[in-house]
């Protein structure tokens, strides 16, 4: 087990930069996510911590050891691909065995941490059994098997559920987690779905156009986004954005949504956000949660205001709200029985001590 | 409206259904009639062999009906089969086809490994002028190469024309860059993330051809070695142009130059000869069939 840092990471493919100087420590027996968007550079890292492409430029530590110029299989890392990668020949015991028959360990050994892996996977009586003859639920615990009885000091994840459904993609998540739990062996983990982040990450980083946007765990990246692009991201329904100017009124602050809609802002929003200039173009941020049905009740920083709705979701538990405010489309979490009907007029409240500022020219959050 | 839609699809999907079962019917009746044609076109030169040879020479020369036997005879078949020189022959075209195919998986198994895997400097290039290579026909190199080995054996005192041996060198110009075209195909439809996982897994390139690559491509493999094994054992211009003294003939070649006689045409023994010659490659197909067909990457990766 080790800790991974990774120093100004470069990676050019002819004109394109794919990776674009990214420093990243990660400490042992962490299990770190690495989310975005499809072509955000994140399996591009992924695969050159694993040795699979060469790095343009930087430096790439496991266990405090450069290993720029180390390849795959002296680094001692476990790889589990996207679509398992099992070898089609063998059973699921000889799959997982390859690499320590590879090295000639004692076939005692061998057949030990086999054994004691599939215990572990719940894959015990399909240890004779040839890829093609599984689900792809049991083959990709068969990855992960073949992962764990290396016992390596790095293991790398390839968007390992992206192939399974729903359901099972849930189910192996929490396996995913139990594992890591067992083992505690250093984790690099990437997805481009977000909820798998969350749930899994001790730290997500969340990557953009092969730049870092921000480091950090599941729960400050959902409540202190850095940039517009985090705050989207991560969350679902994503946040809200709604143009905005900040404006003095006696001495206080408050925020103007519209011509008719205008908040006065908490006392500590108002201290933080006092040395922004009025004139600058801003974007309110704020989470769907944050915009419920009116109470009768008056509470400090919940500001009530009257919506046309556009489109109702009931969910069960909860309905989804979507309304149009200063021409974005506004989502808010109402309770089923507030009445929400579509093309309905609803009393709603803004909960501004859960705000976010934006600039809406840098992207970043104030 | 939800049952009026469905009253509108109901007749339409059936009429739909109704053609394109009658559309198969005729396809079917089609694929039939053309493919009895073509067994009655492919499977009437066999045939007639078998006919022949097993007929004596008188009985093929009389007027009779050339495709009935009427005293069946199996004197072409012990004369064959007891004459040191056909003995010969099959042992020298057997000793050819075993290291020509040797020589050409030796070859061509790595090299297209190497032209699908490891990406170098102009191996794309490369990979195409492989094929390239098979397309120029051994009718327009046989003399440049004939010249080749006279001059060789002039400067070096090693005659290696008139040696049946000489087709070791010879008949891999004809298979390597095929088998190597056809491995290429098989080994780039091999996942990239198998042997990523291999290498990850401690596996150097060596054995990840020995212990994945081939294993997994071995219907592509055997494709080859069929494709080897009938180059080599068929060819017909080379060792007929190479080697003349009658202990280096391979078969092919043996039967036509011994068994022609001026304007003599020893037809019993000829047919037999050539049936007796495609047994090695009839045998070897209807073994290695079911090996060629079965699809061994099945389960490798989702899919």
């Amino acid at each position: 087990m080790a800790e991974v840092n990774l120093r100004k990471v470069v990676k050019r493919y002819d004109e394109v930069e794919a990776v674009r100087g990214i420093d990243l420590d990660i400490a042992d027996h962490e299990f770190v996510v690495l989310v975005g968007p499809s072509g955000c550079g994140k399996s591009t890292t992924l695969r050159m911590i694993a040795g699979l492409e060469d790095i343009s430029d930087g430096d790439i530590m496991i266990g405090g050891d450069v290993v720029n110029d180390v390849p795959p299989k002296d680094r001692d890392i476990a790889m589990v691909f996207q679509n398992y990668a099992l070898y089609p020949h063998m059973t699921v015991a000889e799959n997982m065995s390859f690499g320590l028959r590879l090295k000639r360990y004692p076939k005692a050994e061998i057949k030990a941490r086999v054994d004691e892996a599939a215990r572990m996977l719940d894959i015990v009586e399909l240890i004779d059994r040839k890829p093609k003859q599984l689900s792809g639920g049991q083959r990709q615990r068969v990855a992960m098997g073949r992962a764990i009885v290396r016992n390596p000091k790095v293991f790398l994840f390839d968007e390992p559920l992206s192939n399974l459904d729903a359901k099972l993609r849930v189910q192996m998540r929490i396996e995913i987690k139990k594992v890591h739990q067992k083992v505690r062996t250093t984790t690099v983990y990437v997805t481009h779905d977000q909820v798998e982040a969350m749930t899994l990450a001790d730290r997500v980083v969340v990557m953009n156009h092969g730049r870092i946007e921000q480091i950090g765990t599941p729960t400050e990246l959902y409540h202190k986004p850095a940039t517009r692009f985090v705050a989207s991201f991560i969350g679902s329904p994503a946040m809200n954005f709604i143009p905005c100017r900040l404006e003095d009124a006696g001495g206080k602050v408050q925020i103007r949504l519209s011509d008719k809609i205008v908040f006065p802002l908490p006392a500590a929003q108002a201290a933080r956000y006092q040395k922004i200039p009025r004139t600058d173009k801003l974007l309110l941020g704020i989470r769907p949660e944050h915009v419920t049905e009116a109470s009768a009740h008056v509470e400090p920083g919940i500001e009530p205001f009257d919506a046309v709705l556009d489109v109702t979701e009931p969910m069960g538990m909860e309905t989804l709200i979507y309304f149009t405010m200063q021409g974005a489309q506004v989502c808010g979490r109402v309770n089923p029985n507030a009445g929400a009907k579509d093309g309905a007029p609803l009393r709603l409240a803004v909960d501004l001590n859960n705000m976010h500022l934006l600039n809406e020219v840098t992207g970043a959050v104030l | 409206m939800t049952t009026l839609t469905i009253d509108k699809a109901g007749p339409t999907r059936k009429a739909k259904y109704g053609s394109m079962s009658r559309d198969r019917a005729w396809a079917l009746r089609w694929s039939y009639f053309f493919l009895i044609i073509f067994a009655i076109f492919s499977l009437t030169p066999p045939i007639y062999m078998l006919i022949t040879s097993l007929k004596s020479s008188a009985e093929i020369s009389a007027a009779t009906n050339p495709w009935w036997v009427f005293h069946p005879t199996l004197e072409n078949y012990v004369g064959l089969l007891t004459s040191n020189q056909f003995l010969r022959f099959f042992w020298n075209s057997a000793m050819v086809s075993i290291f020509v195919v040797t020589i050409t998986m030796l070859i061509s198994v790595p090299a297209a490994f190497a032209l699908a895997r490891m990406r170098f400097w102009g191996s794309t290039v490369l990979a195409t002028g492989v094929f390239l290579t098979y397309l120029i026909p051994e009718t327009l190199l046989f003399i440049p190469l004939f010249k080749m080995f006279a001059v060789f054996g002039d400067f070096t005192g090693i005659q290696l024309i008139n040696k049946w041996y000489v087709l070791l060198i010879l008949y891999p110009t004809l298979t390597v860059p095929f088998c190597t075209w056809i491995m290429i195909g098989y080994f780039a439809s091999i996942p990239k993330e198998l042997d990523e996982a291999a290498i990850i897994d401690g596996a150097s390139w060596f054995q990840t051809l020995t212990r994945i690559f081939i294993p997994v491509a071995l219907p592509g493999l055997i494709a080859a070695t069929i494709f080897a094994f009938t180059v080599s054992w068929a060819q017909f211009l080379y060792p007929l142009v190479f080697t003349t003294s009658t202990d280096q003939l391979v078969m092919p070649v043996g039967i036509i130059t011994t068994l022609i006689k001026g304007d003599v045409f020893n037809w019993g023994q000829i047919m037999t000869g050539a049936l007796l010659g495609a047994a090695p490659p009839l045998i070897i197909y209807a073994f290695l069939m079911d090996y060629y067909i079965a699809g061994l990457t099945a389960g490798a990766t989702k899919g």
